[in-house]
Order: C-alpha cells, then structure tokens, then sequence
C-alpha cells in the first residue's frame, strides 16, 4: 500500500479512469507549473476497481476545469483549502474549447495560419461532438 | 452596427425577402441605383483563381457608381510573403468600405471579419460556404418560380467539396415543404454536419447515385462540377469528373417547368445541347447573381437609395 500525503491548499481530482491521468496531466499542461504534482495510478476504488488521482499543490485558478468536463465529466474535483475540501465542483461538456483539441482538417485555415487558436464549439451534447469553429470539421469523443 | 456575411445563415428569412425585393427594384430600375455607391470602395481579395465571382463583384459596384480595388489571387498578395489573413484584412479596412475574401482554406472569412473595421462577404472559403452564390440561387429560383417553399430539388453532381451545394441547403431548409434528392457518387456525398443539419430541421432527404432516376420529380436541377482543385489526387478526379452528363435525353424525362441552375463554370456536366432549352437558366442566374450582390452591398454599406 502507497502511502501519499494530503495537500493543504489545492486541487485532487478523483475518480480518473485508471490510465488516463497521464493524458490529464499534458492536457492540464501540468508540466509547465512549478507545483508539486501527485500522480496516482491504478488505485483501488469501490466504485471503478481501479482509478488514477492527481494532487496539485497550489492556487487553483490556472486549472482549465473545462479540459478535465471534455476529457471525462465523470472525474471528481475537489478543492482543497487548509487541509478541507471546501468545494466539490460537477462537471459537464464545455461549450467552447480553445486550444484543447486541434483541427484535424488540411484544408482549415488553421492548418496555415498557426498563430490562430483552435477553437471547438459543442455541437451535439447527447454525442460529445465538437466542431471547428472556422471549418465546422466533426470531433467527436465517442470513437 | 457592423454586419459581414459569413453564411447564408447569417440573414434571417425576412431580412433575404427584404434583400430580394432590392435585387428585384435594382433589375426594374438601374438608373436609380446607378450613383448610390458614389466615392464607396469595394476591395477584392481573392486568394484562389474566380474570374466569375471577382467580376460579378466588381461589375455590381461598378453599376452602384463605385470603385474596386483588389487583388486576384495570392501570389499577388502579401499572402506570397506570409501575411496572415487577418492582418491583411486589418490594413485593407484602412483603404475600402466594404470587402469580398475568397480564400482556399475554410474558415478564412471568419477569420478576416474577427478584426475587419468593415463588412466583410465570403466570397467562397474552400470547400466550406459560398453565401453569394446561394444568394443567387435563392434569387433565381424565386424570381423564376415564384416562391422558395415547397419544392423538390436535386443537387447533382460533387456535394462534398462543392460548397454551393452545402450552403443552398442550409438556406433551403429554412422553407417549408423543401425535399432534397441528394445525387452523387458515394465518395462525393454530402458531409455528415448538413445531413445532420436536414435530420434536425425534419425535411425530406434522399441520397441517391442515377440521375435518370430522380430527375423525373424534380422542379429544380441543380447541376455542379467536380473541381480538380478539390482532390489531392489526380486519379481520384479523373474518375469522378464524367460521374453525370446532363443532355438532352436526360432533358426529356425531367418535367416541363423544371429549372435547371448551375453556379457555373461548368465544364463538360451540362452538354451545351441543352444550353437551348428554355428551362436551363444559368445563365439568367449569372445576371440575378450581380444584382443580388448589389443589393448586398448597398445593404452592409446601410445605404438606402
């Protein structure tokens, strides 16, 4: 058994499909943060049997709580303040996602003009698909 | 306010009534038109080759007393040294009133518009929207029919690339009764967003590959050409560019009052043995297509004559 500590002031997101916290960790662009950053793979969990946990130590706000809605609206978030989970947050999809996924489509103008933001909007909340804004090129979550 | 047109969808239904009649009032009486965009500058950016729409551009601001500057294709723009699309368009607001962008690439009107300080029209972005070129065909089909609702139409020919074909239907779908009978190859259906588009709006769609089949309930023939700049590979438009060749015979099953447009160029998908036939109309459509663009003009310009 791991043994990790809890964070005073900070966020844990909880309940991450087991493997994908990694993923999480790029997308949240945790590498770039001078924080100290917990990752906890394949933990053993009643309800999933194995999940992932990310403990972030430090202020919350730079955490694009959108980017964890898209990846998966499942994932719990917990904020934690002097060693108290002050606040759990519900996620859902995101409207609007900027600089999250990236147009696909060659003939996009984003595929020439790199200094734009790529930018999807939700499409089809039942389907989690996104569309380019510029192009209106299909993303969709479910493969 | 500032207003630019991106999509067809960006006027509502009674605002292209109001555009229609104007392009109705300039056909009947172009002399009161002819000064009322005196001193008003149009600029054209065409980033890609179109005789036919820069021309029809610039001879509907010639007509409204204007003047027309402009660039027609991308070696001869600052594109050729790297300039982004919305720069450029940011220094041309400095010069016109008013500007028409054709670009390659989709999306690249809605990119000049985020920092334009003018009305901007997509003058055809990929093969993404052409709004004009629906303006047009919303205005054919209603001078000539009379009415935009409650027709079947047929969009023959290359519906995936072909960005006239995705932006009529979005602007057909705000009528009631409107069927579509979708005909193509199967590599050159239709895109998944505008099949969802028709599924959501509930009308009536068919995708089907003969158009000797189809053509018999159709009241409008809307025909378009498998453009070679759409492929990556040769192979592919050489199998694709001789799919369906509308002529005479195929004429003779069609109805009597059928129209037959086309956004044109048209190369070899409309035979020229039909170009007699008093329902081939394309030509007609290329004269509804600068009155509208007039109209258009005066209306972003908020000019009333």
């Amino acid at each position: 058994m791991l043994n990790i500590s809890g964070i005073e002031n900070g966020v844990v997101l909880d309940h991450i499909p087991a493997g994908m916290s990694m993923e999480l960790y790029r997308y949240l662009h945790l590498d770039k943060l001078d924080c100290q950053v917990a990752i906890i793979r394949n933990a053993t969990s009643q309800k999933m049997g194995k999940k992932d946990i990310l403990k972030i130590s430090g202020p919350v706000d730079h955490i694009d709580l959108d980017v964890i809605g898209f990846l998966d609206h499942k994932i719990t978030v917990n904020i934690i303040k002097d060693n108290k989970v002050v606040e759990k947050r519900d996620l859902e999809l995101p409207k609007k996602l900027v600089n999250v996924i990236k147009c696909k489509n060659p003939r996009c103008i984003t595929s020439i003009e790199q200094e734009l933001p790529h930018v999807f909007f939700l499409a089809d909340e039942e389907n989690a698909t996104y569309r380019c804004k510029y192009c209106e090129e299909k993303y969709s979550k479910k493969k | 306010m500032l207003r630019h047109l991106l999509n067809p969808m960006d006027f509502s239904v009674e605002e292209l009534d109001r555009l229609m009649d104007l392009a109705g009032d300039i056909e009947r009486n172009p002399d009161k038109y002819a000064h009322a965009c005196d001193r008003k500058t149009l600029a054209t950016c065409f980033y890609e080759p179109s005789t036919r729409t820069r021309l029809s551009f610039e001879g509907a601001m010639y007509h409204l007393g204007g003047h027309v500057l402009g660039f027609s294709s991308a070696d001869s723009s600052s594109a050729a040294k790297g300039e982004s699309v919305s720069d450029t368009m940011r220094v041309i607001s400095c010069y016109a009133d008013i500007a028409a962008i054709r670009h390659p690439k989709e999306g690249a009107a809605l990119v000049a518009s985020m920092k334009s300080t003018i009305p901007v029209i997509n003058a055809g972005d990929g093969g993404h929207q052409h709004p004009t070129q629906t303006l047009t065909d919303l205005l054919t089909i209603r001078s000539l029919k009379g009415h935009l609702d409650n027709l079947t139409i047929g969009l023959c020919g290359d519906l995936k690339f072909g960005r006239t074909v995705h932006s009529l239907i979005e602007a057909l779908s705000r009528y009631e009764g409107v069927r579509f009978l979708l005909i193509s190859p199967p590599e050159l259906r239709v895109p998944s967003y505008i099949r969802e588009h028709l599924d959501k709006t509930g009308h009536y769609y068919e995708e089907v590959q003969s158009l000797d089949d189809a053509i018999t309930s159709l009241d409008i023939l809307y025909m378009t050409r498998v453009q070679k700049e759409r492929f990556f590979n040769e192979e592919d438009y050489i199998r694709m560019k001789d799919f369906y060749i509308l002529n005479k015979a195929k004429m003779a099953l069609a109805k009597e009052d059928m129209l037959v447009l086309h956004p044109l160029p048209r190369v070899n998908e409309i035979s020229v043995e039909v170009d007699d036939d008093p329902r081939a109309v394309y030509f007609q459509q290329a004269q509804y297509g600068m009155y509208i663009r007039m109209a258009l003009i005066l209306t972003l310009l908020e000019l009333e004559v």
